[in-house]
């Protein structure tokens, strides 16, 4: 089984934004993933997580077009298959059966005037295989059961209307539907935003049973750099629509070497301890429509020198290990990164910083 | 001090009807904001935070219960009072992707209200505004994103044209519903400074919902948390205090599932598995005496499925737990062995009859 799942290889996705015009949100994509995996995709706001996502499954938007690449999946039935060539047909019975999405904005993504268990109903009857006949009581069964996996009471929630229901029971039963026929690949967009700890808690040790129980390949972004240390054995951290680090969660939180991740991680804001002054990563993310040239990060980064501004700058193997393990990262100073990881104790309490450049030293 | 609060919750209950009876989502809410203090309100995911804010900015009437606007109840407001307060108040709605009219842009969006209270003249003004408006929420250069559709906005994004929404009208009081919840960290950071400013500078209120703990003591540091759990404040007192040296059971199991980003410690933390039960009791049948006991790893059979324990004055903040509160009553009065109900062990002292 050393083959992967799904492989992407150099995976643009375009917007189109008007008559002639498109901006690329997603470029040069590269992505293996390999049975029974979790990869987080981390990166701020606006960087392409979701487009990302959505064309793994090619459910974009229809202003939003796979421009260059590949993506191809090995299917239940041991074929491989290249998802860019599905006919549409093919397509419906691929998503949800062999790979499912969690949508962010899961609140919205019901619809308002359909009951709970009716989304569950059309879900079951539109993707599964034909073989099995759904009736009522199967599908009521069969989401019950579902239901409970993410401790949603099925006696109240399946009769009940998407509005009757808080933000985070609707993320729920989402996560719920989209499990509802045992995909081989789950991509998972902010899947715990409005949970609170506990419940939050609870939804990871499903994924993590659900996971050793079906053996799925999950792929879920996230904003929660504490969720994807307890989720993930890979992280991919994306910057302005590129890949620019990727190895394991031990990698990426003890020893990032993208200034960009090693910001983000010192970023995180811990509860325990006194309040540090917190500072975010100087700067703006930069606008689709403004990208700037060479390393897109090099206007606020801390290490940026001329060279930075030139050109593309590509993805450099720092540790190499088999099954999509290993450590890169794209940065042309990425030995000049030390990270040193912010105290949370009490007694230590200091602010937190961006790292500083070994350079900047007089 | 006794100014009066901008914004005061009091008895504050929301009951719904649905086919499967009454659903009490919240049962008897007192709360205050004051201006430039932040109220946080932490709790489990159905618990009734959005209900609660919903009340607050007038957008559902509370079955019973009061809310008031300095001072005034909104029951009792004229039309010119409550334009006044429809302006003052503004509430942030948890989801941006049902918030936002698909058909507007975002500038139109962001000057809406503006226009229809008089306060801009004229479309260079404006887009001027609405630019500046972007510009405080990170939306940088605001050319990029002025004339865009809600869709054409990842969700971060769409969650600062909504905060940005509510700051064009100069609110005195900002109701914010998980407004941080789609951002990184370091666009959280910055968009808390932000927000940070309007408190100190303009002496702006907060009734600030989060399910995020750091976030909580980040912003409302000086201010209070209040946690709920089914409908009820369990909780509630100085942030310091409350994240520092939780009291009530439930608390203090929120406090303990908090994920550092660190992939060891998250493994090994992953085992400690505290209370009793996972399942969230129905609001349709809550459990007899404390709503939490069917999962309370503190729970005491005899103390704690009575009766509904109230909030009590407890190490500085008031709890609704019957053990905090026998245990606080024992430490109170160490010395008084001769009149002690508790000489004999599993007796019972009797209930207190006030809360507060
Ligand atoms: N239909 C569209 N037309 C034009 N641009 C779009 C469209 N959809 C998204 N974008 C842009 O593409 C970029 C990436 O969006 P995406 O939703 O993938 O971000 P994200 O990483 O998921 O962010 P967030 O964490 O805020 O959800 C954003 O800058 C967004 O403005
Ligand atoms: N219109 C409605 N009809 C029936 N029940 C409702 C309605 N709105 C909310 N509820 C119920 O009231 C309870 C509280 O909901 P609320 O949205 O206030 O929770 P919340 O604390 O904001 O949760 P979350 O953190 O998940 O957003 C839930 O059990 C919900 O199902
Ligand atoms: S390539 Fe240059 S600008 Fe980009 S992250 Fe590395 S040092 Fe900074
Ligand atoms: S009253 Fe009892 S069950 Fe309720 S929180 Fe306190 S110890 Fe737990
Ligand atoms: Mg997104
Ligand atoms: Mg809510």
């Amino acid at each position: 089984m050393t083959d992967p799942i799904l492989s992407v290889r150099d995976l643009s996705i375009a917007y189109k934004t008007g008559r002639k015009e498109s901006v690329t949100a997603v470029s040069g994509i590269d992505l293996d993933l390999y049975e029974r995996q979790s990869l987080a995709l981390v990166g701020e706001s606006g960087c392409g997580k979701t487009t990302l996502g959505l064309g793994l499954l090619r459910l974009l938007p229809g202003l939003g077009e796979i421009t260059s690449g590949s993506l191809t999946y090995r299917l239940k039935d041991g074929s491989t298959a290249d998802l860019l060539k599905m006919k549409p047909e093919q397509l419906r019975r691929f998503r949800w059966a062999e790979a499912a999405m969690v949508f962010q904005g899961a609140m919205n993504a019901f619809n308002p005037v359909i009951k709970i268990v009716d989304h569950f109903a059309d879900t079951l009857r539109d993707h599964s295989d034909g073989k099995r006949k759904w009736t009522k009581a199967a599908v009521e069964a069969r989401a019950g059961e579902l239901l409970e996996t993410v401790r949603l009471d099925p006696d109240r929630v399946l009769q009940s209307y998407p509005h009757e229901l808080s933000g985070g029971m609707k993320q729920r039963a989402l996560i719920a539907l989209a499990i509802a026929l045992d995909p081989q690949v789950l991509v998972l967009d902010e899947p715990t935003t409005a949970l609170d700890l506990l419940t939050q808690r609870s939804i990871v040790q499903q994924l993590h049973e659900l996971r050793k129980k079906f053996g799925f390949t999950m792929v879920f972004i996230t904003h929660d750099l504490g969720l994807a240390a307890e989720l993930a054995d890979r992280v991919a951290t994306m910057y302005a629509g590129r890949i620019i680090e990727t190895g394991s969660a031990r990698d990426i939180f003890y020893e990032p070497k993208h200034p960009y991740t090693a910001g983000l991680i010192n970023a995180v804001m811990p509860v325990k301890g006194l309040r540090p002054q917190l500072e975010s990563i100087p700067g703006y993310p930069p606008s689709l429509k403004a990208m700037p040239s060479g390393c897109a990060f090099h206007p606020r980064c801390a290490f940026a020198t001329d060279a930075c501004k030139n050109e593309r700058i590509d993805l450099d193997l720092l540790t190499e290990r088999p099954l999509g393990m290993s450590h890169t990262a794209a940065c042309l100073h990425h030995d000049q990164v030390r990270f040193e990881r912010k105290c949370t104790d009490t007694s230590a309490a200091r602010p937190a910083s961006i790292v500083e450049s070994e350079t900047a030293d007089v | 001090m006794s100014e009066t609060p901008l914004l005061k919750l009091s008895g504050l209950e929301q009951v719904f009807d649905t086919r499967k009876g009454p659903v009490a989502a919240v049962g008897g809410v007192d709360l205050e904001v004051k201006a430039g203090k932040v109220l946080c309100l932490v709790g489990e995911s159905g618990c009734g935070k959005t209900t609660t804010a919903r009340a607050a900015a007038g957008i559902t009437r509370p079955t019973s219960g009061a809310v008031e606007f300095r001072g005034k109840p909104l029951t009792a407001m004229n039309a010119a009072e409550r334009t006044e307060y429809r302006r003052s108040v503004q509430y942030i709605h948890q989801d941006p992707y049902a918030a936002l009219n698909p058909t507007r842009t975002v500038y139109s969006t962001l000057t809406a209200g503006l226009k229809r209270h008089g306060l801009v003249k004229g479309r260079t003004e404006a887009r001027a505004k609405a630019a500046e408006l972007l510009r405080l929420v990170d939306l940088t250069p605001p050319e990029s994103y002025l004339d865009a559709y809600p869709h054409q906005l990842s969700g971060g994004q769409r969650q600062r044209v909504n905060v940005a929404r509510s700051l064009a009208m100069d609110p005195k009081l900002l109701i914010c519903d998980e407004s941080t919840s789609m951002l990184d960290v370091s666009i959280r950071v910055s968009l808390l400074n932000t927000l940070g400013r309007l408190r100190d500078e303009l002496d702006v209120g907060f009734l600030f919902i989060t399910h995020d703990l750091a976030v909580a003591k980040y912003f409302a540091w000086d201010g209070e948390i209040a946690v709920m759990y089914l409908g009820k404040v369990v909780e509630h007192g100085p942030t310091p205090e409350v994240i520092g040296n939780p009291q009530h059971p439930y608390t203090k199991a929120l406090i303990g599932a908090v994920c550092e980003p660190d992939p060891d410690l998250a493994k090994a933390n992953r085992s400690a598995e505290q209370l009793r039960s996972a399942e969230i009791p129905s609001l349709h049948d809550l459990p007899a005496g404390c709503a939490f006991h069917p999962r309370c790893p503190a729970f005491e059979p005899g103390v704690c499925d009575g009766e509904r324990p109230l909030l009590q004055l407890a190490e500085r903040r008031n709890v609704a737990c019957h053990v905090v509160a026998r245990d606080r009553r024992r430490a109170a009065a160490p010395d008084d062995r001769t009149l002690t109900f508790d000489a004999v062990p599993g007796s019972r002292r009797p209930e207190p009859e006030s809360a507060i």
